[in-house]
């Protein structure tokens, strides 16, 4: 891996981006709208202060991920990445390029929806903002990550599209947002355990509540990191240099 | 060193059930133009494929600049360009070809130069996507010029050119052979088969013919190159 090569990756990324001024102004602005319309739609400060923290989460995940899938599943279906994969770049340098650069968008989005959740729409957390924060950027991190990968099983954007029902949904009607996990059959609930948005909104969730940073909490950031690296890993095994 | 840039023998290439390379053998001599000359579908772009080591290959063996193809020592030296315009098209001309350079490690001013030879320089702060398929061609060009590559692997570079800049095109691959590179240029066009050193005439994923122009002119008794490969694919026709 060179990092030179990591980062002409997410600067030329970045700047494909700057090309599309409304495709910037939706994924920072996006989560912040959605997040204002459930207010309202709540009109109730208890409910939106319980629903809000886990959609922090939600939010930036879904639209990454599927930012990041089509965005991949482009370069994969253009000349572009038959031509990269001739010249002297590693297969990681692209995705951390990748990760890096959507990865910044993310915080900015996250930085917005904090922000606008905090100040107009009341949100009150007991721990720390910029746990939050982080917790909420690793998730849009976990959107991009799991993109990346998705992007190697579809042919076509038609299909990349439907992945977002496919691997973003089961996610968030089972992460604890609809219905609290232990709840749920026994069979669900050890669904839950095995997606990684669980852990995610199991974090945001602690950090709204109280202001310890006990074991639970590192572990779950812990969880939602390794799936971040796990996927990216994996996003990577699926870029061939050869192709039939 | 071998005096060859690239060797193929007995190459075979499967896509699904069909076989479109059939035991292709051939040599690329170094410091020439050779053009890669058949019909569309022959399996020009599959054998190009294999040359710059992207194609899953079903037998034989590809040697390039004395490595197997595809090992990494030789990425960053062949210049690859796609049937399909290899640049993304929302980036500007220069954007584009700075993240190319970047990945070469090539200097600066060697996107400028790129973009002079072919002949981008009012279009260089254009977005691709917005260029005419001309220019995105030569834009994807200007990409396999980047550094100093050893061989170019060109894949139908000059299709949808007007004559004039075809000309220009033809004389930059002559002048690319003078400072000691290696070109092998896909064409379906028989009237830009006379500005190569040497053609590889291509049908049905066989290797017709591999000799000059002038060679063929005089074997197959015509002046004119479409007329050889007629009367080639003729004599492999009785013969088969």
């Amino acid at each position: 891996m060179s990092a030179a090569l990591t980062l002409a990756t997410s600067r030329r990324i970045l700047t494909q981006l700057r090309h599309d001024h409304r495709t910037v102004a939706m994924m920072v602005l996006l989560p912040s709208l959605l997040l204002v319309l459930l207010r309202y739609v709540f009109d109730d400060q208890r409910a939106f202060g319980a629903a809000a923290p886990a959609l922090l989460a939600v939010f930036p995940f879904a639209i990454m991920f599927i930012v990041t899938s089509i965005t991949t599943l482009r370069e994969r279906t253009t000349a572009t990445l038959e031509r990269l994969m001739t010249l002297p770049i590693g297969k990681l340098d692209l995705l951390g390029g990748y990760a890096i650069a959507f990865g910044l968008v993310a915080v900015a989005q996250v930085l917005v929806a904090t922000g606008i959740s905090l100040s107009w729409l009341g949100l009150e957390i007991e721990g720390s903002v910029w746990l939050l924060v982080v917790i909420a950027a690793l998730d849009a991190l976990l959107g991009t990550a799991l993109g990346l990968l998705a992007s190697a099983f579809a042919r076509t954007e038609f299909q990349a599209v439907q992945f977002m029902p496919a691997v973003v949904m089961p996610q968030i009607l089972l992460c604890g947002l609809f219905a609290p996990r232990e709840s749920m059959t026994p069979v669900l609930e050890w669904l839950s355990h095995l997606m990684p948005l669980s852990y995610a909104v199991d974090a945001l969730d602690q950090v709204t509540r109280s202001s310890a940073v006990d074991g639970t909490l590192v572990r779950n950031l812990l969880v939602v990191a390794a799936c971040v690296v796990a996927a990216l890993v994996l996003g990577a095994a699926t870029l061939r240099r050869r192709t039939a | 060193m071998t005096s060859d840039a690239v060797v193929v023998e007995g190459l075979r290439v499967r896509r699904g059930a069909r076989e479109v390379l059939h035991g292709v053998d051939l040599a690329v001599p170094r410091g020439s133009v050779t053009g890669l000359v058949g019909p569309s579908g022959c399996g020009k772009t599959t054998l190009m494929r294999s040359i710059v080591g992207v194609q899953v290959v079903a037998g034989g063996r590809v040697t390039v600049l004395g490595e197997p193809a595809g090992s990494p020592v030789l990425r960053g030296r062949i210049g690859y360009a796609t049937q399909n315009p290899a640049v993304y098209a929302d980036l500007t001309v220069r954007e584009s070809l700075r993240y190319f350079a970047a990945i070469l490690r090539a200097p600066r001013e060697d996107v400028n130069r790129v973009i002079e030879e072919v002949g981008l320089g009012s279009h260089a702060d254009h977005l691709v996507g917005r260029l005419s398929g001309g220019q995105l061609n030569r834009a994807s060009l200007a990409v396999a010029l980047l550094g100093a590559p050893e061989l170019l692997v060109l894949d139908e570079p000059t299709v949808g050119l007007d004559p004039l800049l075809r000309d220009e095109l033809w004389a930059m691959f002559h002048r690319l052979v003078e400072r000691g590179a290696t070109l092998v240029v896909s064409s379906h066009v028989m009237d830009e088969a006379a500005r190569c050193d040497r053609l590889l005439l291509m049908r049905d994923g066989h290797i017709l013919a591999d000799d000059t122009p002038a060679a063929l002119r005089t074997r197959t008794a015509t002046d004119d190159l479409e007329q050889a490969f007629l009367t080639l694919v003729r004599e492999r026709q009785v013969t088969s």
